[in-house]
């Protein structure tokens, strides 16, 4: 049982970043742009949000306070980093995936050269300690508060908060609908006065800032607060699009293909810990490739029927109306 | 009036002849976007030092012509999976897993290096050729993904280069025969798998470039000559049209898919087995859980060229020259790294440096029109004022 505690504890604060970043790339794919850029997007909030955390943290700050502050400086972080793709995307009609592409190239190796040049190290290494060991009241109840509300992180209840605000938007809002419009029939949405261009935008720009804060969330949750130019978010922001499509474009869905995939990786790090897989002597290697393959073997069975916006990818052009 | 105007017709319609191929203009906007890139990277390096920044931006635009040997010995794996890059994007497909095509293609190289015991004038052939096939493996899977199951080539061949990785890590790290693990690395290949040097003193550039170089030429034969290339292009412009014409459409990614993989491993084959510049460089692989870089760089690579074949050769060898330049530029004080920053500009203002020459030429066409049409104006108005003396004199008469 104690197992089953220590995963669930490992895997969420793992889910979340994915959850994030995948209902970013959920919203900017609804408006009609494909997003590739998560991953550039999601470093680009951690870093920015890193260094926030390295110039307060011998203030005396307290600890969830400055992760709170740190979420809105990567959100924005994220928000102006995502115009970039917005402005080639949208205003441009450029190639999306190769301008996502370039943002994923720019913020690796910017990170490097500007750690290298004022840190001396490939990245920002923070001593800040967001773990929570216990929350009050909500951490006594007998198994749920093990499994939910102990050795765990602000991020899982801000991230829960954030699915359930993405849910009502999504369905309940004039603002959803009409960027769902966008990213199914731009033209027949703009014969009707929805400004297409100013809803792509406003769609890529919930991605930035998801996008901006799952990175955070990944370096808080999994880094331990570090963010390292080399590693960057290991592929989070690719496996945030597998999650999407696995999810269907669809936010309950996308929360249940996050905790899936959490869970394999977690599975696959705490591989050490579980006596019966130890004693496999398989090399870690093969647990670490596990949740790509799972979602290879996921998305070779869902994607026939796949319910992707059918303009996503297309840039809006008024003249083809 | 009537001879001038003619004349003028003559030269627009010459110039325009050479202006509006669109060889031409794609040649403009990759020159506008390295010009942009190159201007970015300046202001880096004059915000970050501005006491070195016109040694260092030299050193990254003249630099590397100091070391032309080391520029086509790097240009080599990055104009393969450039090449791998661009020609699958011929077809409408981006294939963002050369990285893992070229890791699959220089275990390969290696396995058989080790592994196998031939003769040293066929071994490194045989090597370069397994890489090949590596490569031609590691292509295939998103290819048939796509084709049978229509799972986007993007997200399988990125979860593909994660896969290979980890694979060739374990493989690598699981055989005594390849792996030193005192070292973390493998051993030194064979001798005999090296492919021979071209001899140029002072630098490590062998055969392998020319072995890309006409690769590089082939493909463009392929692509101009043949039906198949026929058939690629179409379907990377309309995949309807080409399917309604006939075309198999599934049948031609997978093959697309498979060359691309191919050159891809290529790559792969010809870093590994060439004859290294630094220590580590080649011969010897470190398994450390890293996505290939020379991968993404041929995306770059490909972009640049406007994933033609030729096109891809010489934006190798410029991405390899600014890159040497990059290094040499840490000589007055600046990361190397900047030349990453600088390379992936280059791409984000290639994407769309076509429709930005598009706006600027329409918006040079505009002044010059509105000075005709000025021009024409004044012209029109004098033919009017005659008309009205004539006119008037008629009513004089008249009168």
């Amino acid at each position: 049982m104690d197992i089953v505690y220590y995963l669930i504890q490992n895997m969420l604060p793992v889910a979340m970043p994915l959850l994030l970043v995948a209902l970013g790339g959920m919203f900017s794919e609804i408006g009609g742009v494909v997003n590739i850029g998560l991953e550039g997007i999601m470093l680009f909030g951690a870093y920015i949000a890193a260094l926030f955390v390295y110039l307060v943290q011998n203030t005396g700050m307290n600890p969830q306070i400055v992760l709170l502050l740190g979420m809105l400086i990567a959100a924005l972080a994220g928000l102006i980093y995502s115009l970039l793709l917005s402005f080639a995307a949208v205003t441009m009609k450029a190639d999306q995936v190769i301008t996502g592409t370039s943002l994923n190239m720019l913020i690796p190796a910017a990170i490097l050269l500007f750690s290298k040049m004022f840190f001396n190290s490939d990245g920002i290494t923070t001593n800040m300690n967001f773990y929570i060991r216990e929350i009050p009241v909500l951490g006594n109840i007998p198994v749920l508060g093990k499994m939910f509300f102990q050795r765990t992180y602000l991020t899982v209840i801000i991230s829960l908060i954030f699915l359930i605000i993405a849910i009502i938007v999504f369905y309940k809002t004039k603002f959803g609908l009409r960027l769902r419009a966008c990213g199914e029939h731009p033209h027949a949405a703009d014969s009707v006065g929805i400004n297409v261009h100013r809803m792509r935008y406003a769609g890529t720009s919930i991605s930035g800032i998801l996008a901006g804060i799952g990175g955070f969330f990944y370096s808080v949750g999994i880094m331990d607060g570090n963010v390292n130019g080399h590693t960057g978010v290991a592929g989070f922001g690719f496996l945030a699009l597998a999650v999407m499509i696995f999810g269907q474009w669809k936010p309950i869905r996308i929360f249940i293909a996050a905790i899936f995939f959490a869970f394999l990786r977690t599975l696959a790090y705490s591989v050490a810990l579980i006596p019966f897989l130890y004693n496999l002597g398989i090399n870690q290697n093969y647990y670490k490739m596990m949740p790509y393959l799972a979602t290879m073997i996921v998305l070779a069975f869902t994607s026939k029927k796949s319910r992707a916006p059918k303009a996503e990818g297309i840039p809006y052009d008024k003249s083809q109306r | 009036m009537q001879d001038k105007n003619s004349s003028y017709n003559k030269n627009r319609f010459d110039l325009k002849s050479i202006t509006h191929t669109s060889g031409f203009s794609s040649f403009t906007s990759a020159l506008m976007a390295i010009f942009l890139g190159l201007i970015f990277g300046f202001i880096v390096m004059l915000v970050a030092m501005p006491e070195n920044s016109l040694a260092g931006f030299q050193y990254v635009v003249f630099g590397g012509l100091n070391r032309i040997g080391d520029v086509f010995y790097f240009a080599t794996p990055i104009l393969m999976t450039g090449l791998a890059v661009g020609f699958a994007f011929k077809m409408g497909l981006f294939n963002i897993g050369a990285s893992g095509q070229y890791t699959m293609g220089m275990f390969f190289a290696i396995y058989v290096g080790f592994m196998w015991d031939l003769p040293s004038n066929i071994h490194w052939i045989v090597a370069i050729l397994a890489g090949m096939l590596g490569g031609m493996i590691w292509g295939f899977i998103p290819g048939i993904f796509k084709a049978i199951l229509n799972v986007n080539e993007v997200i399988t061949s990125i979860m593909f280069n994660y896969i290979g990785m980890y694979l060739v890590d374990m493989i690598i790290q699981g055989s005594s025969v390849m792996y030193i693990s005192t070292k973390t690395r493998t051993n030194y290949l064979p001798a005999s798998v090296q492919i021979p040097s071209l001899g140029i003193s002072g630098s490590n550039v062998n055969f392998g470039i020319i072995f890309a170089i006409v690769i590089g030429i082939i493909l463009y034969i392929v692509l101009q000559k043949t039906t198949f290339g026929y058939e690629l292009k179409a379907t990377g412009f309309n995949k309807h049209a080409s399917e309604y014409a006939g075309m198999k459409g599934k049948t031609n990614i997978i093959i697309t898919m498979i060359i691309a993989g191919g050159l891809a491993g290529l790559g792969g084959a010809f870093a590994i087995l060439a004859p290294s510049a630094i220590a580590g460089s080649s011969m010897t692989y470190e398994p450390i859980n890293i996505i290939a870089a020379n991968g993404f760089n041929g995306i770059a690579v490909a972009l640049l060229g406007n994933s033609h074949p030729i096109g891809i050769i010489f934006s190798s060898v410029f991405i390899s020259h600014i890159q040497r330049g990059g290094t040499l530029a840490s000589l007055v004080g600046y990361k190397p790294e900047i030349i990453d920053v600088v390379i992936a500009v280059i791409i984000y203002f290639s994407a769309f440096a076509m429709i930005m020459n598009s706006a600027l030429a329409r918006f040079i066409k505009k002044r010059v029109d509105k000075k005709h049409a000025a021009m024409e104006t004044k012209e029109g108005e004098a033919v009017q004022s005659d008309l009205d003396e004539v006119s008037d004199n008629g009513r004089e008469e008249a009168e």
